[in-house]
């Protein structure tokens, strides 16, 4: 696939990203998953984000109808869009800061519903466009710019998280895997309900410069050596999973969507109006 | 789909019930809200009625997403509102500022208790006013309405989602728990009567929806427009703009723009007696009911009274306040808060006539009028 096959997604508008950004790495990930679906331009879609630099990967670059939202609030906008045109497939965009800090309850609300969304998150473990605070998702002990003495917190587990409020598909994988992400990309695409699909992601500028990874190499050849698989996952203990990245589908299910519900709510309702 | 028509007749309502009936009347399709006392009735009416005309309603996990999902089904191509109180509204006004900027036609209906904090959640106030007009951060302009009865709630929520249509921005619904609450015989017109403004679409081949215009037209999402919406200060295309200052002024200052030089269209007030009174009233919402029995007490003990009512509290409706000092020697201001709109009076009054602020907070009690008269035969004496 090349590089001009996806150029005619994109507007001719200059990137924002910082050089050796991985939201370039998603975003090319899921325009050529996009390709490979089929699809010869972005009009059936509208994509939704919130605030942060992962934000800025559809908006305003996809030439398609792209909603750039308040911080955190992509995901209840992105509701009320699908519900309203449940024929337009509706793709959300976040960082790790957007949907598991500020925006995560309405992150647990939508995978509970069961919203027909596809939603990525693209997990730098930092604030990056804030300039390196901790995130939810820092690693414990890292040194962010708020966390001068090392990060003290739990970082989450938002894939799981997912999981258990009950999303139809969720899986992670780094952007060392770019083949996977794509192919987990264009299976969340495909699902029908809430659909996952986190990145793990490098941040050369916010994140990488703070622990000791200067280049985006060394930050892939980290993901290399610290990603396990799930299945293998299941077989290690906690404390040998710890600063560990556990990719891979976590699930992929059939459950009734919110939309499906709603709409034979409304004929039920109409039904029984009429009646009197 | 097979619509269950919006209704029609005399009907004996609830003003929350008038508000979500009022709301279908306007073509409303889409409510996401998040419970709250004294506005969940809304609610709870529209969750019922919706379906029935082939709308959406749902309830979301706070008022951030209701707004948000809100603002998602506007884009889609749904006349949407929400409703809420103080708290709610307090929490909404981030995506009020949103739906400015962005020119997302909504509704937001704010059925006012007694702030601040979580105050008296059942009783009424008028404490939000301020907030309404101010409440979300940077320059702003807010077209607020104020009902008085239950009726009013009906009328009103068709005209806020005529507002929003034409001018497409978020109106407020400023209500509160007595009209909110309150039962009493309602007017239905026929649905023929009703005047009902859509949005204006763009040209198959337009491409500014964002700013050529004053008020732009506004396209859907998912009909081939590639429409860039943006918070953040974008240009006439919507291609965000985030350092120069031209594009910025010239967005935001449209933005407030828009409303305040319609200011006349916009704004409408009921009055009595203002070229003659000597003694003249100021008030809006709840508090106007108890200025109507004043007046006629003032009457009879031979005060020449007079009031206006605003039906619009902002944009301010300075011209009709100005026609007032022409005869009033004395102008006084009551509310259930410790002076909101008095502020306005004086800054549009000045010096020219007294000002007399009375105000009543707590528990839900107003003014009665036997106490407005009162004060007004003290600053008489």
């Amino acid at each position: 696939m090349s590089e001009a096959g996806i150029k005619k997604f994109m507007r001719d508008v200059p990137l924002p990203f910082c050089p050796g950004c991985g939201d370039l790495t998603v975003m090319s990930s899921f325009l050529r998953a996009v390709q490979e679906l089929g699809y010869n331009s972005l009009r059936k879609f509208v994509f939704c984000s919130g605030i942060g630099c992962a934000a800025w990967i559809p908006s305003p670059h996809f030439i398609a109808d792209t909603i750039h939202t308040t911080h955190g609030r992509s995901i209840p906008v992105a509701t009320g869009i699908q519900l309203v045109r449940p024929d337009l497939k509706v793709v959300v965009f976040g960082g790790d800061g957007d949907l598991t800090g500020i925006g995560l309850s309405h992150l647990i609300h939508a995978a509970r519903r069961n919203v027909d969304l596809t939603v990525i998150m693209v997990n730098n473990m930092i604030y990056g466009m804030t300039g390196g605070q901790v995130a939810p998702t820092t690693p414990i002990k890292m040194k962010t710019t708020t966390t001068p003495y090392g990060n003290i917190e739990q970082p989450i587990d938002t894939t799981r998280l997912v999981v258990a409020a009950g999303a139809s598909y969720a899986a992670r994988w780094t952007t060392a895997q770019a083949d996977k992400l794509r192919e987990a990309m264009k299976k969340g695409l495909r699902t029908k309900g809430f659909a996952f699909v986190e990145a793990v992601s490098h941040c050369p500028t916010a994140f990488g410069r703070r622990v000791g990874l200067k280049t985006i190499v060394n930050i892939l050849d980290w993901f290399k050596e610290n990603s396990i698989s799930l299945e293998y996952a299941e077989k290690m203990t906690e404390k040998d999973l710890e600063g560990k990245i556990i990719v891979g589908e976590f699930v992929h299910r059939e459950l009734p969507t919110f939309t499906e519900n709603i709409y034979a709510l409304i004929k039920e309702a109409q039904k029984s109006a009429e009646k009197g | 789909m097979t619509v269950k028509k919006a209704k029609s007749g005399i009907e004996f309502w609830q003003g929350n019930e008038a508000c979500a009936e009022g709301a279908i009347t306007a073509g409303c399709r889409f409510f996401a809200g998040y419970p709250i006392t004294p506005s969940s009735e809304i609610a709870e009416h529209l969750a019922l009625r919706l379906p029935q005309v082939g709308g959406i309603a749902i309830q979301m996990e706070d008022e951030l997403a209701s707004l948000g999902a809100v603002i998602g089904a506007s884009w889609a191509g749904a006349k949407a509102m929400t409703a809420t109180s103080g708290p709610g509204f307090s929490l909404m006004q981030e995506n009020i500022g949103y739906a400015f900027m962005t020119e997302t036609p909504c509704v937001v209906v704010d059925v006012q208790r007694v702030g601040p904090a979580t105050g008296q959640a059942t009783k009424c106030g008028q404490g939000d006013v301020m907030q309404a007009r101010w409440g979300t951060h940077g320059d702003y302009a807010a077209i607020v309405l104020s009902p008085n009865s239950v009726q009013e709630m009906f009328d009103m929520t068709v005209k806020a989602f005529n507002l929003a249509e034409e001018f497409r921005t978020p109106v407020i619904l400023l209500a509160d728990e007595i009209i909110a609450h309150m039962r009493e015989k309602i007017v239905l017109p026929p649905l023929d009567k009703v005047k009902i403004v859509n949005r204006r679409k763009p040209e198959p081949d337009e491409k500014a929806f964002f700013g050529l215009e004053e008020v732009p037209p506004i396209p859907s999402f998912g009909e081939g427009f590639n429409i860039t919406v943006t918070g953040s200060t974008h240009d006439e295309y919507g291609i965000r703009s985030t350092a120069n200052p031209v594009v910025h002024r010239k967005l935001v200052e449209r933005l407030v723009g828009k409303i305040l030089k319609n200011t006349d269209e916009i704004v409408d007030h009921e009055s009595y007696n203002i070229d003659k009174c000597k003694v003249g009233i100021i008030s809006y919402g709840c508090t106007s009911r108890t200025v109507y029995e004043t007046t006629e007490l003032a009457e009879k003990e031979g005060i020449d009274a007079g009031f206006i009512r605003l039906k619009t509290v902002w944009p301010f409706p300075e011209k009709i306040v100005k026609k007032m000092t022409k005869s009033a020697e004395v102008i006084f201001v009551p509310e259930m808060n410790l002076r909101q709109i008095f502020y306005e009076v004086q800054r549009v009054v000045g010096d020219k006539v007294p000002i007399v602020a009375v105000n009543k907070i707590g528990g839900g009690e107003m003014t009665a009028p036997e106490e407005l008269l009162a004060e007004i035969e003290k600053e008489l004496r």
